[in-house]
């Protein structure tokens, strides 16, 4: 089935896009990631140690920019100054790679989006000729203003980062999906496979996590789970589900010829 | 000697230090690193051809895991 991924006019076979943090070391890392077969991948930047420490085993070494797509993100960031300067440092990092994860915080306890920050880093990132990936809130006008400052991809959250709370507005995310043309994608939240499938059945394009794999007992499974659920939810939307009723008058089985029947 | 300030952290240099010979110091020569130079992106390309100078605020970042 050719069920592409478009992002930025390249397409992904894969719809789980995965992140690399919280993991116990990076051979774990690269094995989830491996599981997960995830094409996209983000990677945060962070001060380099500055001889204290030589010899230090790059993430860049495990997770060859060759093989996957980068994902560089703003995390930490709480300013769109912070943002825009963080992917400048990676798109130099990255040998001018412009795919990149946009996100700015609201506050440190929630890690709620700051959308106005937000939209303020997006134009400025978008005129120096980045392709945007949006972290935001699940508010539709706001995913709307997003795509049309040149985003190329909308990330609305289905609950807060790192919470694993699941999706708590299908409502909101349905709307955003049936408003944008961009894709959409649920970032953070997610926290076991049932969640990944419910956000793939609503209509939305793809999943990014990193927690929920990570966080997961057995993380190497638990990315395996996420990559079937993926698919699986996208199947179904695909499939188009039958319609919920209240009762059904219409049983799977035969309704004639029923043993001991008095009817006929 | 010129005084920089390298991640945050200050650090004396011998006069006309290039970035290049600062990266070799710091054991970073061929790492995929970036760096800022007083809010300004260093090329790599231009590490060897430019000089330090006191006051410098410096930059160097990598990737690293994260969500």
């Amino acid at each position: 089935m050719n069920d592409k991924l478009v992002i930025a006019g390249k397409s992904y076979n894969s719809r789980l896009l995965v992140g690399t943090g919280k993991y116990k070391d990076f051979a774990e890392t690269k094995a989830a990631v491996e599981a997960s077969g995830a094409e996209i991948i983000t990677i945060a930047i962070r001060r380099s140690n500055i001889g204290q420490n030589p010899g230090e085993p790059s993430l860049l070494e495990i997770l060859p920019p060759a093989r996957y797509t980068l994902l560089p993100n703003t995390a930490g960031c709480y300013s769109a100054e912070d943002a825009v300067r963080t992917l400048r440092l990676a798109r130099e990092l990255l040998d001018g790679h412009t795919l990149v994860k946009l996100e700015v915080l609201g506050d440190p306890q929630s890690l709620y989006p700051n959308v106005i920050e937000t939209i303020a880093a997006a134009k400025t990132l978008v005129a120096e000729g980045f392709q945007v990936m949006v972290y935001t809130s699940d508010d539709p006008i706001i995913a709307k203003q997003l795509e049309d400052i040149g985003c190329v991809a909308i990330m609305p959250l289905a609950s807060l980062i790192g919470s694993g709370m699941g999706i708590l507005n299908p409502w909101n995310l349905q709307l955003i999906t049936e408003r944008v043309q961009v894709p959409v994608i649920v970032d953070a939240g997610v926290g076991t496979a049932s969640d990944a499938a419910i956000a793939m059945e609503l209509g939305c394009a793809g999943v990014l996590m990193n927690t929920a794999i990570a966080g997961a007992q057995q993380p190497v499974l638990m990315a395996s789970a996420m990559k079937q659920a993926v698919e699986a939810g996208r199947s179904a939307f695909l499939a188009g589900r039958m319609p919920k009723k209240l009762y059904s008058a219409s049983p799977s089985s035969p309704t004639a010829g029923i043993i001991g029947s008095t009817r006929n | 000697m010129i005084s920089v300030s390298i991640n945050g952290t200050a650090r004396q240099l011998a006069d006309s230090t290039s970035v290049a010979a600062l990266v070799e110091e710091m054991g970073l020569a061929g790492k995929r690193i970036a760096l800022e130079r007083n809010g300004e992106i260093v090329p790599r390309s231009s590490f060897p051809s430019q000089q330090l100078a006191d006051g410098d605020k410096l930059e160097v970042v990598i990737a690293v895991g994260g969500g």
